[in-house]
């Protein structure tokens, strides 16, 4: 009698609270759709499209962040380092070996990436005790902080004033100059960078992430080692964050010591939080929206001045009354979080 | 050789003296239960083994390896599974993918990046949930089950890993008569290939299901042996009629 009740409670409890319809993909393909035709609507205004590139360089970094927070639960605020010494290193290849070819220069920014990252993984995160969040943020500020104060006053990396006419990038003998050219060498890159971050976030080792976000200590009693997936899943944004400082070197001509520092790191904290962390699309959004608003306003000289107080206080204002983003307000935790199991679509094709 | 041997395991927390010097012997393909009074270390004993904390003192031997100082992901490789007291399912994940997730757990960081098993696996996952009365509610999230629902999905999620033993601590806690009585049907068939280690406060569901108990108090053992000589015990009598 009483199992009787049980199964058609459960029966009536199993239908309220099916999954809403997805909006994610819907999103992930207009804004591909805009990002297009972006360069084609602006024709002219050489300035947009190379605000427009560096909104795409940046969202590198975004999506690098969303690794680390929104997918894993590792608060780093310092990927911003991973993106400078990059940057550092390419236009450093540049000017000592006059050589920037794509195909070996962006590998090897990744490569710097994942091992700058690797080291401080293994630093931060691979001890006989699992860390706590606060010691992670504040190892990677650290981190950012100290590299930019070594770059500034360190000469042969052009210390305060970074490094400046880094080599153009080449492919062969095409030169990518800003414009439209490199909007679309930063557009495919960062499309293969998303791709590779859903897969991801996707896959079998996407859930042992979303259960690691939730409780860690659970997925211990399992038998996974979680801080060794944590070190990966670091080392792998600090790679992604790499690819974006040798982008955004070679788009901007310089590099410099604020590229690397906690600026920079909160920025991308920003972004994602802005945007809504654990999406993905959530931090390319953000920048998008804190970028071009950014441009806009710099041109008012009264807001110019505050614009680092507003950013601040758009933080804590979504910390405080939208910690998922504004994202947040068109997708369900359940899309957000993700599911991993057979679809319902293997249900009733059954 | 027991499989689980436990000899003279300390624990203290600060000035409380949880276990003091306890000998257990838990032979393989047993149902093992541990009794005794509120705050008498059953469960701080279970954690130790667990691995949720170390032992001050005296040492854990599981399966021929010294683990008293393994970690929890050591331990879990070995073949331990815990059920904790309080419920630790993974609330923002689906019912399906909190079985997923502990079923995964002895897959290769290859494998789970390219979902190789996730196919493989689902058989296994969908048999578990049948097994243990949630595949009505495979797709709904964890949080919104009911609290015996969820005991029952934490038992089904320490069973995945395919355990050589299985800890569980007061499996039926808050759980309706019903609901207790399917539990210890859900339990037997398990006997064939999982020792059981069991805290219980219900002493009706533990002399049903267990073939031997250890009874504890003040973090010492009072007793041990079959049901029938437990409940002969005037020892046991004397501090279940008087303490509990």
């Amino acid at each position: 009698m009483l199992s009787e009740a049980g199964t058609a409670l459960t029966g009536r409890q199993a239908g309220r609270s099916r999954p809403a319809r997805r909006v994610l993909p819907w999103v992930e393909g207009g804004t591909l759709l805009v990002a297009l035709v972006v360069p084609f609507v602006l024709g002219e205004r050489t300035d947009l499209v190379t605000l427009a590139t560096n909104v795409l360089i940046l969202s590198l970094l975004a999506i690098s962040f969303d690794l680390c927070w929104g997918l894993s639960g590792i608060m780093s605020f310092g990927q911003a380092l991973f993106f400078g010494v990059a940057g550092y290193v390419i236009a450093l290849v540049g000017r000592d070996l006059e050589f920037s070819q794509l195909w070996a220069t962006l590998p090897l920014a990744m490569l710097v990436g994942l091992a700058l990252a690797g080291l401080f993984a293994a630093f931060l995160l691979l001890g006989r005790k699992a860390p706590t969040t606060i010691f992670v943020a504040l190892g990677t500020l650290t981190g950012s902080y100290a590299a930019e104060r070594l770059v500034s006053g360190w000469q042969y990396v052009g210390a305060g004033n970074g490094l400046s006419a880094v080599k153009l990038l080449q492919f062969g003998a095409y030169e990518f100059v800003e414009g439209t050219a490199f909007y679309f060498l930063a557009l495919i890159v960062l499309v293969l960078v998303y791709l590779g971050a859903r897969f991801l976030k996707q896959s079998q080792l996407g859930l042992v992430l979303a259960g690691m976000r939730q409780n860690e200590e659970r997925l211990a009693f399992f038998g996974y080692r979680v801080q060794l997936f944590k070190a990966l899943v670091f080392s792998l944004a600090g790679m992604v964050a790499g690819l974006g400082g040798a982008l955004y070197s070679y788009h901007q001509g310089f590099i410099g010591p604020g590229n690397m520092g906690p600026g920079l790191s909160t920025t991308a904290v920003i972004y994602c939080l802005f945007g809504g962390s654990g999406t993905l699309i959530g931090p390319v959004l953000g920048t998008v929206a804190v970028e071009v608003l950014t441009y806009v306003l710099a041109d008012i000289d009264a807001i110019k001045r505050i614009w680092p107080v507003i950013l601040g206080l758009v933080l804590l204002g979504v910390v405080m009354f939208q910690p998922k983003g504004f994202l947040g307000l068109l997708v369900s935790d359940r899309e957000r979080i993700g599911s991993y199991g057979r679809r319902r679509s293997d249900d009733r094709g059954s | 050789m027991a499989l689980l041997q436990i000899r003279g395991v300390a624990k203290s927390f600060r000035t409380l003296r949880a276990l003091d010097g306890v000998d257990v012997d838990v032979q393989a393909g047993t149902f093992h239960g541990l009794i005794g009074p509120n705050g008498s270390g059953k469960s701080t004993l279970l954690k130790a083994v667990a691995g949720a904390h170390f032992a001050d003192g005296g040492t854990i031997v599981f399966d021929g390896h010294d683990i008293t100082r393994a970690t929890p992901y050591e331990r879990a490789r070995l073949g331990l599974s815990l059920k904790f007291q309080i419920t630790a399912v993974l609330p923002e994940l689906s019912v399906y993918d909190n079985v997923l997730l502990a079923i995964q757990s002895g897959e290769s960081l290859t494998r789970l990046l390219l979902s190789s098993s996730r196919r493989a696996l689902d058989g296994e996952v969908t048999a578990l949930l049948e097994r243990f009365r949630l595949i009505d509610r495979a797709h709904d999230l964890a949080g919104e089950l009911s609290h015996g629902q969820t005991q029952w999905l934490e038992i089904a999620m320490a069973l995945a890993l395919r355990p050589k033993l299985l800890l569980l601590d007061e499996p039926t806690g808050g759980m309706s008569p019903e609901e207790r009585r399917v539990t210890g049907t859900l339990l037997a068939p398990i006997k064939a290939h999982c020792t059981l280690v069991i805290v219980e406060h219900d002493l009706h569901f533990i002399r049903d299901i267990c073939d031997h108990l250890t009874v504890l108090d003040q973090g010492r053992v009072l007793d041990h042996g079959d049901v029938e000589t437990i409940q002969r015990s005037p020892k046991v009598q004397q501090v279940f009629t008087t303490r509990v």
